[in-house]
């Protein structure tokens, strides 16, 4: 079952192997997966899109919030939730074709970014599903090669986020750790 | 210039020196570790430090010997090892730590920054291998990082539902140069540790305790993790409850409280299984619902709803649905619940009090009606007499530390604990070899102390190198090999549903145990005869320094009660086959 987690965390080394670790310990593939750093250049978003049990979905996200570096993790399969997908594709494109590869590209909403006497480069911004439809239809003119960046979202409704503090490091312990016993 | 903590300010030092400034700092008395190329530095700056370093004879025992020392104290266990092979021989023991949640911090050298990712000599990627082994991990490149870090990782490791923690530090690291400024603060936005429960859901809680005919409190490690056994015996008292304590949370409850039944699941008591399967409110306490608790999930505890308190929040959900979820510190939530049941005690103590009654006689009719009593032979050491001679020793107050396997679950079945951490054994991961060295962790934390090293002839064998370090330090560790000659409990399966194909489980060639003390340098004897079992153990704790008691038992015998594997814990079976007469 296809499940579309969002992540804020820190942007730090190591921090997308923890995240990734998860799911690859259970055996499970990534379909995508992106991540770039938010407007506080210490924080990255990431989307993930991933094949996970059902039972399975709630108890992956509980995780994920357990990683230190992870400041919020959110399911958003099912929550309302803006989704984009680029896809950038490299099209032969023979003289007796291009009108017709530019008229389909205008009815998809993609446009040309590269032109050159062997085809074009085509940008295209959708909802995966459309995109799907898009390769599809291309293929009928030539040969194709698609790069995708993977589904990014963002949800509909904030989510308030919960931060920890900063913590004292004392000289030395006043007090005894939890459960100390000497 | 040394202020008044001991601790140096603005002084120009190395990274090695600075490191144990941080690791004074965190009150650290004692590192099990082994030295190497990369960490030369920091073994110079440990030369003339107070902080005592324990060498053991493999790296293996270093993490194993800081799980112990943290398991008998509550404390940071702190191990050290070099790059590559040094770090990966940590590897089994970062897993126990984090399965039994542990808090332990291990220090490792890295090639210098500039050869990582070359195949410099002895270079692993141990960052890279302990993510899935650890709570958290660092990767030191910098030394301006290296103060902070140190103090997150303790932070990390202690706080919470503890773990390991590994800091991976690169060898000019430590030998760079720089101005050591106490850090004043951390600070982990990510990190969130939530302690106290939410008060509505207590008291619907202790509401719902109140209400219940067949109440029964499951108590696991997080009671002793959260130093919460005060606290639990109040609650225990207050609703006066029967109680199971699991594998990991023996001595959270006293095995001498009248309420208390025993450890539940696949070698649990008759009485405490068909609690668990009768009652009609589970009250899990720093629990996980494991597998070998619960035997085949579907058919545990059908008849219960759950209150579950847990400080991990991934927790409470996982295995089983709870009706009341608290989140927080088990200590502080227990506090707020026996408090709740107090107010509310006049208005609903009526509520399921006869019924509760009655529940409390069914749950000592069990108790009695198939006991754990210790198997005694005229002619062979059965290993459950074994375990109830050393019981009558220890009279509930020495620390056991176990190994693997039967001898660990005969331990756990007859071995009683009045207090929290002295039951100390690899619960989660199960990993062999533990049972020597996380006794040498206990001992250098209790010197003092009286502390049982109980091991199997196989897990014994695993751990034998550490003779050495014993004899060393001199730890009058008491260490009894319960030897079968079996790798039993691999056996015993083996027996019982692999057509008795016996593969690959016997120790034969188990060494003269009286030489290979003497090897070392102490006491040690073995015997088989009933009558010498309590002589030879008097003998054994008499004895001043360390001594080898090589416990010849009944090969044959095998642990019960036992659920089989996907069996409901109801299901468990009593006994071994009995003969048929012709």
């Amino acid at each position: 079952m296809m499940q579309l987690i969002s992540l804020l965390m820190e942007n730090k080394p190591g921090a997308l192997m923890r995240v990734t670790g998860l799911l690859t310990a259970r055996g499970y593939n990534i379909e995508s997966l992106t991540v770039a750093r938010t407007t506080d250049p210490a924080l990255s978003r990431m989307s993930i899109l991933v094949d996970v049990e059902p039972h399975q979905k709630a108890l992956v996200i509980k995780q994920m919030s357990r990683l230190v570096n992870v400041l919020q993790a959110a399911d958003l399969s099912e929550a309302p939730a803006a989704r984009r997908e680029l896809l950038l594709a490299r099209i032969k494109a023979p003289l007796p074709n291009r009108a017709a590869i530019l008229k389909e590209a205008e009815i998809f909403g993609a446009r040309a970014i590269d032109s050159s006497p062997e085809g074009f480069v085509l940008e295209v911004t959708s909802e995966g599903e459309k995109l799907d439809e898009f390769i599809e239809i291309l293929g009928h003119y030539g040969e194709l090669e698609v790069t995708r960046s993977g589904m990014v979202a963002v949800p509909l409704e904030p989510k308030k986020l919960k931060l920890s503090r900063p913590r004292e490091v004392g000289p030395a312990l006043e007090t005894e750790p939890a459960g100390a016993n000497r | 210039m040394n202020d008044k903590t001991g601790h140096f300010r603005g002084e120009v030092m190395n990274g090695a020196r600075m490191l144990l400034e941080c690791l004074a700092r965190e009150q650290v008395d004692c590192i099990f570790g082994y030295p190497g190329g990369v960490t030369l530095p920091f073994y110079d700056a440990m030369y003339d430090h107070p902080i005592r370093h324990v060498l053991v004879r493999h790296e293996q025992n270093a993490a194993f010997a800081a799980s112990g020392y943290a398991r008998a104290t509550g404390r940071v266990g702190v191990c050290c090892a070099t790059s590559g092979p040094g770090a990966t021989n940590l590897v089994t023991g970062l897993v126990d730590s984090l399965m039994d949640s542990i808090p332990v911090v291990a220090i490792t050298g890295q090639v210098a920054t500039r050869l990582i990712g070359s195949d410099a000599f002895q270079e692993a990627d141990t960052f890279g291998i302990t993510r899935s082994c650890t709570k958290h991990n660092y990767l030191v490149k910098n030394l301006a990082d290296l103060p902070q870090i140190v103090h997150e990782a303790f932070h990390i490791a202690s706080s919470g539902r503890p773990g390991p923690v590994l800091v991976d530090i690169a060898k000019d690291v430590f030998q760079g140069q720089g101005r050591y400024e106490p850090v004043s603060a951390i600070h982990l936005p990510g990190y969130k540790v939530v302690v106290d429960g939410h008060a509505g859901q207590v008291r619907r809680a202790a509401q719902m305790m109140w209400e219940a005919e067949r109440p029964l409190v499951y108590a696991g490690g997080g009671i002793i993790a959260a130093a919460a056994h005060e606290e639990l015996r109040e609650l225990v008292e207050a609703l006066d409850a029967p109680a199971v304590c699991t594998l990991m949370g023996l001595g959270g409850l006293s095995s001498g409280h009248p309420n208390f039944i025993s450890m539940p699941g696949m070698h649990g008591s008759y009485a405490a299984n068909m609690a668990m399967t009768e009652t009609d409110l589970l009250i899990a306490l720093g629990v996980r619902f494991d597998d070998r608790v619960t035997g085949r999930l579907s058919a545990f505890a059908p008849k219960a709803r759950v209150i579950h308190v847990d400080i991990d929040p991934a927790e409470i959900g996982k295995n089983r649905a709870a009706d009341i979820p608290i989140v927080g510190d088990v200590k502080r939530v227990l506090k707020r619940l026996t408090q709740s049941l107090a107010e509310t005690k006049d208005e609903m103590r009526a509520a399921g009090g006869a019924a509760r009654k009655a529940w409390k006689r069914q749950v000592r009719g069990w108790m009695e009606e198939h006991p754990l009593t210790p198997e005694v032979s005229a002619d062979e050491i059965k290993p459950q007499h074994l375990m109830a001679e050393i019981d009558r020793l220890s009279g509930g107050e020495a620390i056991v530390t176990v190994d693997v396997g039967q001898h660990q679950m005969w331990a756990a079945q007859f071995i009683r604990f009045h207090h929290p951490r002295l039951w100390i054994n690899s619960g989660g991961l199960g990993a062999m070899g533990f049972g020597l060295p996380s006794a040498m962790g206990a001992q250098f934390a209790h010197p003092d102390r009286l502390v049982f090293s109980i091991v199997g002839d196989g897990g014994f064998q695993m751990s034998v190198p550490e003779l050495a370090t014993i004899v060393n330090h001199g730890l009058p560790l008491k260490i009894i090999i319960m030897n079968n000659g079996y790798l039993g409990m691999v056996r015993q399966w083996q027996e019982l549903f692999y057509n008795n194909r016996l593969s690959s489980v016997q120790l034969d060639n188990f060494p003269d145990a009286a030489l290979l003390a003497a090897a070392y340098g102490f006491r040690g004897r073995t015997i088989e005869h009933p009558r010498e079992l309590a002589p030879a153990l008097e003998e054994c704790i008499q004895e001043p320094g360390p001594y080898l008691l090589n416990v010849r038992v009944t090969p044959f015998e095998n642990v019960y009660p036992m659920v089989p594997a996907g069996a409901a814990i109801h299901e468990m079976v009593l006994r071994p086959p009995q003969p048929v007469e012709a």
